[in-house]
């Protein structure tokens, strides 16, 4: 979706800040809103996909006004009110009104370390041969979905060389919304800076976006 | 973004408001922790253990073990190019948000810089979870049109003639700078190399230290 989140070329945000010495975390809520969110994915039945989704799909004034984590509570609760896991009355209210939805499973401690170290891999056995080869100049559709989409809107309609194959991954516009993982083809893609931002941008720019196959046409 | 609710760690000066605004939301996350603990969906202990990890075991020491030892071990640093997450998983650094790692290398002509636009994308492995500036508007709007602006805010100016190479991480590839390894430390060990580099230097918005800059 052409949402807040998708903040490429924006203007208007100031310089950006960096904090000396920043800890990992500021304050206990952070860690805690942190760790339920890793914690909840797998009981919760739902993807990272579909996580960056509930973050990003909100109006802008309410993304631009929290704070990274507060994003991140946000879309936990968005996520499990979705799948009947607690109700808002129950968020609201602070306590749990009604039981728990049957066959949900904590992840057990032992299963903590095991868990980060494994990931979650997006590679996929390729069921069909590329159709672009690097060195190829290709187009970034033009394209406007309502949905969870990977395809920044500053590249768009813009021409690009493919740089990199990485092999087939997990597409997420059809992951985001359940319907299937529809593994495609990963390229980057790399465009020089006057292609995006006009002739009178850094000649000695460039930047890649990572796309996936049907976000690109020929030439 | 509005004034009102503004990041605090960008905007100091708003300290006792935000006070308030934190405290809210504080109670917010300890009031739903304690329904979804009562409902059995999470188990706090192992909530306990994914912060400790996160503070204490996944950060940035471990992306400079990796540049340490590509800059002294020249098979390393071949693997490293060939094959970022096999060279990265020999030292023992793998899985979450580094899945499929890519090394890319700043020379005298190009210097690399990594960016998520969309929201948060960054190698946890070898970097950790990321600064707040990574996420914030600032960053993620500019580094893809004004890199050289993003760079003077880190107090950090190129040459007009570098190139910059602008990566922004849209899928699972996590991307890691590799810096170019300071002049003066021929014969240093990974061990005293590793002093000289910094986070910011392995997302290519910092250079290395130079030798003497150590503490």
């Amino acid at each position: 979706m052409d949402g807040a989140h998708d903040m490429g070329g924006a203007k208007g945000f100031g310089p950006v800040v960096p904090e000396p010495n920043e800890p990992v975390f500021h304050g206990d809520w952070e860690r805690r809103a942190f760790a339920l969110t890793v914690a909840m994915a797998r009981p919760g039945g739902w993807n990272i996909d579909m996580s960056r989704f509930a973050r990003e799909n909100r109006p802008p004034e309410d993304y631009l006004s929290k704070s990274y984590f507060q994003i991140w509570l946000a879309g936990l609760e968005t996520l499990m009110i979705e799948r009947g896991l607690v109700t808002r009355e129950e968020i609201e209210a602070g306590k749990v009104l009604s039981p728990p939805k049957p066959g949900v499973t904590p992840i057990a401690p032992t299963e903590v370390t095991p868990a980060i170290r494994r990931g979650g891999p997006t590679e996929r056995e390729a069921k069909r041969p590329a159709m672009f080869a690097v060195g190829e100049t290709v187009r970034m559709k033009d394209i406007h979905p309502v949905t969870h989409t990977r395809l920044p809107q500053y590249v768009r309609g813009h021409l690009g060389t493919i740089e990199l194959n990485h092999g087939c991954h997990v597409f997420p516009d059809t992951n985001s919304l359940g319907k299937g993982e529809d593994p495609q083809w990963l390229y980057t893609v790399r465009f020089d800076g006057p292609e995006l931002w006009g002739k009178d941008a850094d000649p000695t720019l460039s930047v890649s976006v990572d796309a996936w196959e049907s976000y690109l046409e020929r030439v | 973004m509005s004034d009102h609710d503004h990041d605090h760690h960008d905007h100091h000066h708003h300290h006792d408001h935000d006070h308030s605004e934190l405290s809210e939301t504080e109670l917010r996350v300890r009031a739903l922790e304690s329904i979804l603990t009562e409902k059995g969906y999470v188990d706090p202990a192992s909530l306990d253990l994914l912060i400790d990890l996160y503070e204490k075991k996944i950060g940035p020491r471990n992306g400079v073990r990796v540049v340490a030892k590509a800059w002294s071990d020249p098979a390393y640093r071949e693997r490293l190019m060939k094959d970022a997450t096999a060279a990265i998983a020999e030292l023992d650094y793998s899985g979450r948000q580094g899945e499929h790692m890519v090394v890319v290398e700043n020379t005298p002509e190009q210097h690399n810089m990594v960016v998520c636009t969309l929201c948060s994308c960054y190698p946890h492995p070898v970097l950790g979870l990321p600064p707040v500036w990574y996420k914030s508007a600032p960053y993620r709007s500019r580094a893809v049109s004004d890199p050289r602006g993003v760079l003077k805010d880190f107090g950090v100016t190129l040459s007009d003639t570098t190139k910059i190479r602008v990566w922004d991480s849209t899928a699972e590839i996590r991307y890691l700078v590799l810096p170019m390894r300071p002049e003066g430390t021929e014969g240093w060990s990974a061990e005293q190399l590793a002093e000289l580099v910094t986070r910011d230097s392995m997302i290519g918005t910092g250079l290395p230290k130079q030798p003497g800059e150590t503490a």
